[in-house]
């Protein structure tokens, strides 16, 4: 008995489906020869991989144990360390959960490229991402978790280079990596501060988390290794100003990577934000969280801000992973904040609406999508202003795109809503703090999630409305068709999961509570169960109350016996055309469309962003009072490229040039080189 | 087992399904007693109603399913809702189901559905209601939770059973944080329920429209429930500010004997507000679409202002 719990634990489990994927990414091109069925039996090995990881990650979580490993491989006498406890075990169920679905989802999508071009790398590539992941949240050292890291990164490039003829993709792509890269440099530097720190810089036995965690750091060492830290995982979850290359690389990857990346892949940063700051450093002052939330609040509203005023449903989808990054930074942040004054309570909390929104968009992302892809797989376009009326060709992925919708705007009973109000509540607590100052400033964030939260339901009405309500805006006739039943499957399943997050969240949070026990010191299931599975109390009662199970029923309820008493006498339905106020000329091009949606909020918030506006008449007769078409142009960007990426690319091309000035070709001076270095060596190292 | 709650509680929904156009009734007639007209009665409202009932629905030919599911889930969420704030009693058997925050949320599921039935058809003018209206709500839900979060200060709590509670069992002075919140809460009150000086519910203008052009498609039964719908959202929209500001009247014990006098209040407190709401209509002009973000800012810095004084006032 006692070694079949040895081999069959979930550390193990875990190990296992790591070793799997990356089986699997190397043997690949070994069965790619029949790419249809490639596809089906690679695609499958994946769910099926990933649920291993989901089987691990649950009953670590459920079980709350912890486990290490000490592997037989690495570097001689650093050898590499996986720990599963359940922090880990959290995010690998997220991960494996949105893996599963975005699995079955792949088997049928990926067949849209057959005969398009070879889908070996990205199925390749596919599994080594998973792979990359998984590692990432079991590693427990810096040596591991850095090359996880890299893992991850590299191939999610090759996975955003896929359709690599389009020079987009090439250049988001480079912008990606770039940035993927300057994080890890600051994330390498925090490592080896804390771990030089571990030994004193004696050794580099430092380097296990093990070591980092049992070492108290002096308060200005901490503080460096956790900027450092923070602006190497703020640049791979894309918060604002980092988040540039997240618009980009997102939209042009192919629609499951795409899903993949916004719904799990930057939660990985925030996994490594949370294992920085409450594991390994444990002990920090105020002004962390204070960091954190701030820069959580402008992820948020500027993230959403340009979400709003996109014209491409893939950017706009892209930058609204960056507002709900935001949402998630303000839970961890509003966290800190409570914990560095001892309020372990509502740190836990606080760190359970993070939680839990990390877990409700890795959903409904992946769902919208999932949505995105097969709306771009049916009509071939990204541009919204393009499209319209898809919901009678294609009604499945309508409906399921419209709960994504609903869930991520935050309306009950979905699942956005319930860790949205969770973070409330925590804001609503905040009066408790002992700080003045913090006392005034905190709510007025609450303000400003509120913002964001409502301008989430502006973006996406538009969004819905104007891909699959009204007419289809395009010249040639509607096309589209429905997804296939891989694609209708996955979505179906991940929009059930929609709606059971936000209908059950008692049961959820009571199973996450160990998280914040281990982090944190402090549940919150005995008070927010209090009341039974129906009923989600926060902290007390008395404060605060919501039932998922109660709003859900209640509303259908009153529909359907609305429905039935109006429909117990027929009343005929007359079918008609439009209406056009008389007016013959009525043509599809005069619906309201997405930048015409926008307008009022580019006009408000306008000065956030640098906008262009242009309208040209093309004149028949040459006469500007007989205009034969107008052409209006929008040009919506970043403040941020200017203020900060274009310096610095200056600089660094100018320090280049500068440098380039040493190399000039000819050997005389090369030797010249020589003989300087050899003259500074002997005088100063003689 | 007590009955009482639970009979108190389908009473409450019976009266609000059946007080909410008599508001809305009594204030047209003021309105109209205001601009020296003659004003149709206080019973309009439900003629206008059965009136729709009666009738036969026309849809435009490319109008989806979520331009008829619309029209029930905009009924069925105020009556939820009506459930949920204390308007006769505070001891229901659904207060718990959602706080003041999730009942506003509750309320955005209806404004969502709302705008996306106004982009199914197609036409501009549906498109166009639903950009505003989606902006006009954007900029009031931050003025709101500021609202909230001030009132709550001083009861330490979001249900709004508890607040009633504490304000009731509390001093009766209005205090300054309050009182700022009031204000603050009357604006966004009529920006969201589509009042003067946001939106005008009684035009049909292109240039001034937003809920209105929303719902212009709409006709039978389909109409009736939104219209329906509409006084409601502005009878609990009353009936939210009346528990969070003056809960007085509104029984805390959950005694059947006690809901004839809270009744009677309540009726008193709607007459009152019912002027209120007439003098700001008559008194102010429609603003400009743009001018609304002024309007709610000023919100915004009211229920600010409320914070501030509580932290430093109280």
């Amino acid at each position: 008995m006692p070694n079949t719990m040895i081999y069959f634990s979930p550390i193990n489990i875990a190990s296992t489906s790591i070793l799997l994927f990356i089986l699997l990414a190397a043997l690949s091109p070994l069965f790619s020869r029949n790419q249809r069925s490639f596809i089906t039996i690679s695609f499958s090995l994946t769910a099926f991989t990933s649920l291993l990881g989901v089987a691990a990650g649950i009953w670590t979580v459920t079980s709350g144990s912890t486990q290490q490993v000490i592997l037989p491989l690495g570097l001689p006498d650093l050898p590499f360390h996986l720990r599963l406890d359940p922090l880990s075990g959290f995010f690998l169920t997220v991960i494996g959960l949105l893996g599963f679905l975005v699995s079955i989802y792949s088997i049928g999508y990926i067949k849209g490229f057959l005969g398009k071009r070879p889908v070996t790398s990205l199925g390749m590539f596919y599994s080594l991402f998973l792979a990359g992941m998984f590692m990432v949240v079991l590693a427990d050292d810096a040596l591991f978790f850095l090359i996880s890291w890299e893992i991850m990164a590299a191939a999610s490039y090759f996975l955003v280079m896929f359709e690599d003829e389009r020079r987009e993709n090439r250049r988001a792509a480079l912008l990606y990596i770039v940035l993927a890269h300057v994080g890890a440099i600051a994330i390498l530097l925090s490592f080896g501060i804390m771990a030089g720190l571990a030994t004193e810089f004696k050794s580099f036995s430092g380097y296990t988390f093990d070591a980092m965690r049992g070492t108290d750091f002096p308060p200005q060492w901490a503080t460096a290794a956790f900027l450092l830290a923070f602006f190497g995982f703020a640049a791979k979850a894309g918060v604002v100003p980092l988040h540039v290359w997240l618009p980009e690389a997102h939209p042009v990857a192919p629609s499951n990577v795409s899903a993949l990346m916004s719904g799990v892949m930057l939660k990985t940063a925030i996994y490594g934000i949370i294992r920085v700051t409450f594991d390994l450093i444990g002990d920090f002052p105020w002004w962390w969280g204070a960091l954190v939330l701030v820069f959580g609040l402008v992820s948020a509203l500027v993230g959403i801000l340009s979400a709003v005023l996109q014209q491409d449903l893939k950017k706009l989808l892209a930058y609204s992973s960056v507002k709900n990054i935001g949402i998630i930074l303000v839970g961890i942040g509003l966290a800190m904040i409570f914990y560095s004054f001892d309020m372990t309570l509502l740190a836990a909390l606080a760190l359970i609406a993070a939680l839990y929104h990390t877990l409700n968009h890795a959903m409904y992302k992946g769902l919208l999508f999932m949505g995105a892809g097969a709306v771009l797989h049916a009509t071939g376009e990204r541009n919204m202003e393009k499209m319209g009326g898809l919901i009678h060709s294609m009604p499945w992925t309508a409906a399921l795109f419209l709960i994504g919708c609903i869930s991520i705007s935050a309306l009950p009973p979905f699942n956005g809503f319930v860790s949205e109000w969770l973070t409330f509540q925590a804001f609503l607590l905040s009066p408790a703090l002992a700080s003045p100052l913090l006392n005034l400033l905190i709510p007025l964030g609450a303000a400003l999630l509120a913002l964001t939260g409502a301008l989430a339901a502006t973006a996406f009405v538009k969004a819905f409305g104007v891909i699959f309500l009204g007419h289809w805006r395009g010249h040639q006739a509607r096309p589209g068709h429905e997804a296939n039943w891989a694609m209708r499957l996955s979505m179906l399943l991940t929009a059930i999961s929609c709606l059971g997050l936000g209908v059950l969240p008692t049961i959820i949070i009571d199973w996450i509570d160990v998280v914040p026990e281990q982090l944190v010191g402090s549940t919150i299931a005995s008070s927010a169960g209090a009341f039974g599975w129906m009923w989600l109390t926060p902290i007390a009662h008395e404060r605060a109350s919501y039932s998922g199970p109660i709003v859900f029923l209640g509303i259908l309820a009153v529909v359907v016996i609305t429905y039935l008493l109006l429909h117990s006498r027929r009343a005929a339905i007359h079918r008609v055309p439009l209406w056009d106020c008389g007016f013959e000329k009525i043509t599809n091009r005069m619906q309201y469309n997405a930048a015409s949606f926008s307008m009022p909020i580019r006009r408000i918030f306008g000065f956030l962003f640098s906008i262009k506006e242009r309208v040209r008449q093309v004149t028949m007769l040459g006469h500007s009072a007989f205009p034969k078409r107008l052409q209006y142009q929008l040009r919506v960007r970043d403040l941020f490229w200017g203020w900060i990426y274009t310096p610095v690319v200056d600089v660094s091309f100018w320090i280049s040039r500068k440098v380039g000035m040493l190399q000039q070709g000819r050997i005389q001076i090369y030797l010249i080189y020589s003989f300087v270095t050899i003259l500074v060596l002997l005088v100063f190292l003689r | 087992m007590n009955w009482d709650p639970i009979i108190i509680e389908l009473l409450q929904i019976l009266v609000l399904l059946v007080v909410a156009p008599a508001f809305t009734g009594w204030v047209k007639m003021l309105k109209c007693w205001s601009q020296g007209r003659t004003s149709p009665g206080l019973f309009q409202p439900y003629r206008d109603i059965i009136k729709l009932f009666s009738k036969d629905v026309v849809l435009a030919g490319n109008a989806s399913w979520i331009f008829r599911v619309t029209p029930y889930l905009v009924f069925g969420v105020p009556v939820l809702a009506g459930g949920i704030i204390p308007t006769l009693s505070v001891d229901l058997p659904l207060s718990a189901t959602a706080d003041i925050i999730a009942l506003v949320a509750l309320f955005a599921i209806a404004r969502f559905f709302t705008a996306l039935a106004g982009m199914d058809i197609g036409t501009a003018f549906g498109g166009m209601g639903s950009s505003r209206e989606m902006t006009i709500a954007s900029l009031a839900e931050p003025a709101m939770l500021m609202a909230i979060f001030t009132v709550s200060l001083a009861s330490k709590s979001t249900s709004l059973s508890q607040m009633v509670q504490v304000i009731f069992h509390g001093q009766s002075v209005l205090r300054p944080s309050i009182a700022f919140a009031l204000l603050a809460f009357v604006l966004i009150a009529l920006a969201e329920t589509g009042r003067i000086p946001v939106d005008n519910p009684a035009t049909h203008l292109e240039l001034t429209m937003i809920h209105e052009a929303m719902i212009l498609e709409y006709s039978g039964r389909h109409l009736a429930l939104i219209e329906w719908a509409g006084m409601m959202k502005l009878f609990l929209y009353a009936m939210l500010g009346i528990a969070s500001f003056f809960p007085k009247g509104i029984s805390v014990t959950g005694d059947l004997a006690a809901i004839p006098a809270a009744f009677l209040f309540m009726t008193g407190k709607l007459v009152v507000i019912g002027i209120g709401l007439v003098l700001i209509e008559t008194g102010l002009a429609k603003m400009r679409i743009f001018r609304v973000t002024e309007f709610l800012g000023s919100a915004f810095l009211f229920a600010a202002l409320g914070m501030l004084s509580f932290y430093i006032l109280e």
